[in-house]
């Protein structure tokens, strides 16, 4: 642990330093990489895995079933609907998944019993979930309109509080990037995409802008503290701050990740678990690029934003003119 | 505040706020259990306590949107149907503006489903034409052919305008071949969607009969009250038989004399009116005496229980819009608490997963972190338990995982204020004013963040539906909670803690060590290389630092002895 104290410390003095900000068409080019592989992958793939909610199915879980035999559920499925396209899943020892498309509430009704017949068990035991067609697209479209007013607010909001626009850009654009390759991941990981990933997902909005707002806002305490003869360029000071948070970042993505981490874990060998397992994977992802995508895309663009400005144009060219002279001062000695 | 308030004092008013805070809420809660019907464990949702949640949406004919009013009384008709089946404790919603989510603990069977599902308009049609069900008849080959459906070019209007709802002359050519053709078992409830003041072909819902039925004359909305009960002769005495008792509005009273006054004594099958409900007969009771007070009785093979499934039919029967399963999803009690169970074992090790990474990071400032997550678990289980006595939530699955996530979201806020503590400890201040300060700092930063974090956990409570609200519900309740505890609790605690000599000398294990964190002071951010550095280094780093100067810092270097070197900032 002393190592990483004294890591903290030549973090914060800037003895030892990561160029975040200097090197950023480095950062950026691996970023656009990496979004243009989140953006591939689903294409490639053939489209997200949407889970039943969204397409339209019934779905029936099997608990405590007496056989594991994958055909006893078509036939069971067969004997109710001759021609429903079923899917069958054995989960963990005894539990059995059975995926069909759209089916009537009445089908989906008989079905529980014919399988709780087949399987053994009580009709109790049977978890049935029955979901029409136009559920998902409902959840979806609330979630979108709940997502465009977040935005918004959360840029005028974030202006606001830090004085500057720029700010607010910078993040909203971290966000979009985090946005993309969580998606990228999640369509690369094959898993379905429920409404508890949908739930992830938008938690991972709120999770980025926090993350961002965390570092942006030692940002203004540092380039607000730079006074008229102030040692570092913009940029410079920027860099700094995200290096004076690097530690914290470091932690805190630890610290929400660990919990997160149990569930994806355990969630994944147990039937019924899935909500759970949906939305931890998404989490999971997000909080780890929510953290990269802070320091590596949002500090440096927002950086590249105000540099241009005549005030910080104007203060960095006395900097460097400064270092300048310093450097010929000491060549003449 | 008072001009002769210390860190000390303050420290101690703010945890006797929470000690207060903590005290109320677990008055209410406790006052609550004993006498207000509260439980000290959180009320379930479904998900996790398993049951049958119904999710109907309403079938509207084209875009226009379904009032909150009609939604709203729809919910109070489903509601007494579901309640009226026996079911407690069934939980009956609007969601979104167009859906109704019913909630039933347990498995809900056929009847229940039907009661909640069936949701169509309820109405009184005259009997014209009653048969037997077949659509085939034996063909000239000796075989049974189906019928074929009514050709376009058959007459589908009346030959002579009809006097009354009972009126042959409704049954026109066309109706009539679709009458016999119409399949009792594939077309059932299709009627369901007819004109009022039209006649119509329909089935009794057993399937056994089928009936050609003239326009609707008394709607099921005029219906005012149904009861299931025992017959009695005039005389008061009990029939022993089972009868369903209904009662009209005024308007239905009069519509129903005239029904009855035309029917009664009238030729058979014409005698009969039939109760429709989603374009099937509930029921075709034969009219035997002309009702005038809106008072009368259905009789007939009844038991009890399904002389009461009629009575709440027809009580509950007619609902302001239609409505379909959009889903339904059913979950077997043993998996909701299965479910229950890896949550709060996910919890478990993720909470522990944090514990050791905190004590690892900060030492036994550690504890403080795990000292304010109990104070957040226990105010948190606090609302949650009354909010779930008073305002009726529920924990869900998805409620649960907010509850999860937001272990991580509540340790980053002590430690944005450790680190800014240590940061202050850096610039070489002592460790009183270095909480002071450094929590000035952190409030700023926690404020501003949890502030964004909390706005998204609002929009997605008023937006979004079902899953999503009971996780944005926990997100929110926890920002709270874990902006208060750092107030009220971790601040004041720190305050107090910087006085003791455990942690103000900088012990190795506070985790607040000021030479482990290499501090002297040298105005912000501006440092002394550490003694234990090597000589060369610092020559090198001084030269570096020299070359970076302003010439007044220079100049201002040069005054000051040259004794020490500043180590500015410095791009790697």
């Amino acid at each position: 642990m002393a190592s990483f104290v004294r890591f903290g410390n030549d973090l914060y003095t800037g003895k030892r330093s990561v160029n975040f900000v200097g090197n950023r068409r480095v950062w950026f080019t691996i970023a656009a990489l990496l979004v243009i592989a989140s953006i591939l992958t689903p294409i490639l793939k053939g489209g997200f895995n949407f889970g039943i909610e969204f397409t339209g199915g019934s779905q029936f879980s099997i608990s405590g079933a007496k056989s594991t035999e994958q055909s006893l559920a078509s036939d069971a499925v067969a004997e109710v609907v001759p021609d429903a396209v079923t899917r069958v899943v054995i989960v963990g020892e005894d539990g059995v998944r059975v995926q069909t498309d759209q089916l009537t509430a009445a089908q989906t009704h008989q079905i529980t019993q014919t399988l709780a017949k087949a399987y053994g068990v009580e009709n109790s035991d049977v978890n049935t979930n029955f979901v029409g067609a136009t559920w998902g697209s409902d959840v979806t479209k609330m979630s979108l309109t709940a997502l465009v007013i977040f935005l918004v607010l959360t840029f005028i909001i974030m202006a606001l509080y830090f004085r500057t626009w720029k700010m607010s850009a910078a993040a909203i654009v971290t966000l979009a990037d985090v946005l993309v390759i969580t998606l990228g991941v999640y369509a690369a990981s094959g898993f379905e995409i429920t409404p508890a990933a949908v739930i992830g997902f938008l938690t991972i909005l709120g999770y980025s802008l926090y993350d961002t707002v965390v570092v942006f806002d030692k940002i203004r305490e540092n380039t607000h503290e730079d006074g008229e003869d102030s040692p570092r360029t913009f940029s410079e000071s920027v860099n700094l701050a995200v290096n004076q948070t690097l530690v914290r970042s470091i932690n805190t993505s630890v610290v929400a990740a660990l919990p997160v981490a149990a569930i994806l874990v355990i969630g994944d060998f147990l039937l019924g678990a899935e909500t759970l397992r949906d939305i931890s994977l998404s989490l999971f992802v997000g909080i780890i690029v929510a953290t990269y995508s802070t320091i590596f895309v949002g500090a440096p663009l927002y950086a590249l934003f105000r540099q241009n400005e005549p005030e910080i144009k104007k203060r960095d060219a006395r900097v460097l003119a400064a270092r300048e002279r310093a450097k010929q001062t000491e060549a003449v000695k | 505040m008072s001009p002769r308030s210390t860190p000390t004092r303050q420290a101690t008013r703010s945890l006797s706020w929470l000690g207060f805070i903590v005290f109320a809420l677990l008055a209410v809660l406790i006052g609550g259990v004993l006498w207000g019907g509260a439980t000290f464990i959180p009320k379930l949702a479904l998900d996790l306590e398993g049951g049958t949640q119904i999710i109907l949406e309403a079938e509207v004919s084209d875009d226009s949107d379904v009032s909150q009013e009609q939604l709203d009384q729809a919910v109070s008709i489903i509601r007494q149907r579901v309640n009226a089946s026996g079911v407690t404790e069934a939980q009956v919603t609007t969601e979104g503006g167009r859906n109704i989510v019913v909630a039933i603990p347990g498995v809900a069977d056929q009847e229940t489903r039907d009661r909640v599902t069936s949701t169509a308009k309820l109405s009184f049609r005259p009997v014209l034409v009653a048969g037997e069900p077949s659509n085939e008849f034996v063909g000239e080959d000796g075989e049974s052919t189906p019928y074929p459906s009514p050709d376009a070019s058959v007459p589908s209007e009346p030959t002579a305008s009809p006097t009354d709802a009972s009126d042959d002359s409704w049954i026109t050519p066309h109706l009539q071949q679709e009458y016999q053709a119409f399949d009792c078992d594939a077309e059932r409830g299709e009627a369901a969607s007819a004109p009022e003041d039209e006649p119509i072909v329909a089935c009794e819902s057993d399937g056994t009969v089928k009936y050609i039925l003239g326009p609707v004359e008394v709607e099921g909305a005029h219906i005012s009250d149904a009861s299931a009960g025992m017959g009695q002769t005039q005389t008061g005495a009990t029939t022993g038989q089972w009868v369903v008792n209904l009662e009209f509005d005024g308007t239905g009273s009069k519509a129903f004399a005239d029904v009855t006054s035309r029917l009664t004594g009238a030729e058979s099958p014409k005698n009969q009116f039939a109760i429709v409900l989603d374009g099937e007969v509930i029921s075709a009771p034969r009219s035997q005496a002309v009702i005038s007070d809106g008072k009368a009785q259905i009789s007939g093979n009844f038991t009890e229980e399904t002389s009461k499934a009629l009575a709440d039919q027809l009580k509950y029967g007619a609902l302001p819009i239609n409505f379909t399963e959009l889903s339904s999803n059913q979950i077997s009690a043993t998996l909701g608490s299965a479910q229950l169970e890896i949550g709060l074992i996910t919890g478990l090790i993720g909470l522990l997963l944090v514990v050791v990474y905190t004590l690892f990071q900060y030492r036994l400032l550690g504890f403080v972190t795990i000292f304010s997550l109990v104070i957040a678990a226990v105010l948190t289980y606090l609302v949650i338990a009354i909010l779930g006595w008073r305002e009726g939530y529920r924990l869900s699955l998805a409620g649960i995982a907010g509850l999860i996530v937001a272990i991580g979201f509540t340790v980053d806020s002590f430690i944005v204020y450790f680190e800014r503590i240590r940061d202050e400890l850096r610039d070489g201040r002592g460790l009183e004013s270095a909480v002071e300060a450094g929590w000035k700092r952190a409030a700023r930063t926690i404020y501003s963040a949890k502030g964004i974090n909390l706005l998204a956990a609002v929009v997605l409570y008023v937006l979004a539906v079902g899953n999503v609200r009971g996780f944005a519900f926990t997100l929110g309740v926890t920002t709270i909670i874990d902006v208060l505890v750092v107030v009220i609790f971790t601040h004041p605690m720190l305050q107090l803690l910087a006085k003791t000599r455990f942690f103000s000398s900088g012990h190795p294990l506070s985790g607040l060590d000021p030479d482990a964190l290499g501090a002297v002071y040298r105005g912000r951010a501006q440092f002394r290389t550490p003694v234990s550095a090597k000589r060369s280094k610092i020559a090198s780093s001084s030269k570096e630092a020299q070359k970076r100067q302003t010439i007044a810092e220079r100049k201002k270097a040069e005054m000051a002895s040259s004794g020490s070197a500043k180590n500015d900032e410095k791009d790697s």
